[in-house]
């Protein structure tokens, strides 16, 4: 995983959760185009894309190996205004994120920093292994201010020594052990993995929570780019 | 605008066996107009319908695999710029079906339809003599659902489009009605070698 | 259901075609099934259709409800159930 900062001239401010096509053009005209959610925060005026590099990835291999400062790239946004949040829209938040599903949520957290929010949130993030996490020292620094936001991750394929998380998938146990009830109305996003994500709403609706009130956002079978 | 340092790996390789337009894989992509479907075999059956909607006849899954099968390895091309070399495939010609079946030419055209619901149509002449099967096998193991599995219908020398993953059946039309994408844009007859892509192309 | 599709994408991902061809914000609008009659956020509907066409169908009864083709000529754009924006 890399993250890349753009500067964007007269970029329109975007809502955390919003994303950008980026579109490459060869020289022989074939051209190549993924999303990706902006990591960084709206009160930022660079926008950053943290790109996971996927093994047969010709953008993001592009992205994370060849782009270099200085280049120009072809981009299309901010986009998609179903799967956001602000703090205006207040609380509290149940934030779940399946891998690389955890950029979007990333720029809500940002966003809820930078606006010294103290709307209680509860996230939960899945990875594979230990090695998989990303902002992690990020999150233990947001989670120690004390202001509301609580990070558990689970990890499901292996663990280091000593690991004192959750070793497992994503199940209704986890999400009430974690997650604020229904009975507090919480909004939820869930993002990542098409199965995890799909897996987790249908968990939550069967908990009681409000259907419209859990968003949803599907990154495709590896849950990177799209 | 191009783009510094990015570079097509994709070939277009050997013009005369990829079309215009074209970009060899070595992969096999998956693209389908709604969720894949997950018929079970014994629910499974083939039939052939007349223009007013009669069967003129049908198969089970037992019964079509009895039916004179053959294989083949050809090229295939995909409007979506994608070509695949040599891919092998074994299923029942249209040919056999209507051999099978005691039935001539009903009508010049036909609409394959899906599982799904998923339509695409063809003129007759375009699966006969070999150009087309219904396939059941992709390169000596059962067509994967995700690819069109238990059985889809094959037609190489047209965008792949053409070749309805999830084939149930082909019903005889008198006029080239068109099925899903060619109602929505897409080409009537869809030659790769003419770069017929879109409806006007 | 239909099975999983584990490569399943959604409304969100057809942000970027949707603000070429509608001036305005697409994946909140509300689109009731003309199948099953649920109402759900377009950007939570199914998408289908890869580099063919978007494709977006009911979550519920997969019920085709928006498809857009584009082709040189221009866009194809098919809208079914209500939608509100």
């Amino acid at each position: 995983m890399k993250t890349i900062r753009l500067a964007v001239p007269d970029w329109r401010r975007h809502l955390p959760g919003q994303h950008v096509d980026v579109r490459l053009t060869a020289e022989d005209g074939y051209q190549a185009q993924r999303s990706y959610s902006i990591a960084s925060p709206p009160e930022e005026d660079n926008i950053a894309l943290t790109v996971e590099r996927l093994e047969d990835g010709e953008v993001s291999s592009y992205l994370t190996g060849e782009l270099r400062k200085g280049d120009r790239i072809e981009l299309r946004g901010p986009l998609g205004g179903y799967f956001t949040w602000t703090v205006e829209q207040g609380g509290p938040l149940a934030l779940v994120a399946g891998g690389s599903g955890i950029v979007p949520l990333m720029a809500m957290l940002r966003h809820r920093a930078a606006q010294a929010s103290r709307i209680p949130t509860r996230l939960l993030c899945s990875w594979r292994t230990a090695d998989d996490v990303i902002y992690r020292d990020e999150l233990a620094r947001l989670a120690a201010r004390g202001d509301g936001l609580v990070v558990t991750h689970t990890l499901t394929r292996s663990e280091p020594t000593g690991w004192r998380g959750y070793t497992r998938r994503i199940d209704r146990e986890m999400l009430v052990e974690v997650l604020a009830g229904p009975d507090a109305r919480p909004l939820a996003y869930i993002c990542g993995p098409t199965p995890m994500v799909e897996s987790t709403a249908t968990l939550l609706v069967s908990l009681g929570h409000a259907p419209e009130r859990i968003l949803t956002e599907r990154f495709g079978p590896t849950g990177g780019g799209s | 605008m191009i783009t510094r340092g990015f570079k097509n790996i994709r070939p277009r390789g050997d013009p005369s066996r990829v079309p215009p337009g074209q970009y060899l894989t070595q992969d096999f992509p998956v693209l389908s107009a709604g969720p894949t479907p997950r018929t079970s075999l014994d629910a499974w059956s083939f039939a052939l319908r007349d223009v007013d909607g009669n069967k003129l006849a049908s198969w089970s899954w037992k019964e079509f695999l009895a039916l004179p099968s053959s294989t083949v390895t050809v090229d295939i091309h995909c409007v979506t710029k994608w070509s695949k070399l040599d891919t092998p495939w074994k299923g029942v010609t249209i040919d056999a079906l209507l051999e099978a079946a005691g039935l001539d030419a009903p009508a010049p055209y036909v609409m394959a339809f899906c599982d799904g619901g998923y339509t695409t149509n063809l003129p007759l002449e375009d699966l006969l003599d070999g150009r087309g099967m219904v396939a059941y096998e992709y390169d000596g193991a059962p067509i994967e659902p995700e690819h069109g599995g238990p059985a889809r219908l094959f037609v190489p020398h047209l965008y792949f489009w053409k070749s309805a993953k999830w084939v149930r059946g082909l019903a005889f039309m008198e006029e080239n009605e068109p099925g899903f994408w060619e109602t929505r844009g897409y080409h009537l007859r869809g030659d790769p070698w003419k770069e017929e892509r879109y409806s006007g192309d | 259901m239909m099975g999983e599709d584990v490569s399943r994408l959604d409304g969100n991902a057809a942000a970027g075609v949707l603000q070429e061809i509608f001036a305005v914000e697409m994946t909140t609008a509300s689109c009731k099934c003309e199948g099953c009659g649920r109402v759900s956020p377009l950007g939570a509907l199914n998408l289908y259709g890869g580099a063919m066409g978007t494709v977006l169908r009911c979550p519920r009864c997969e019920t085709l409800m928006l498809c857009i083709t584009s082709g040189p000529k221009g866009h194809y754009i098919e809208l079914r159930g209500i939608v509100r924006v």
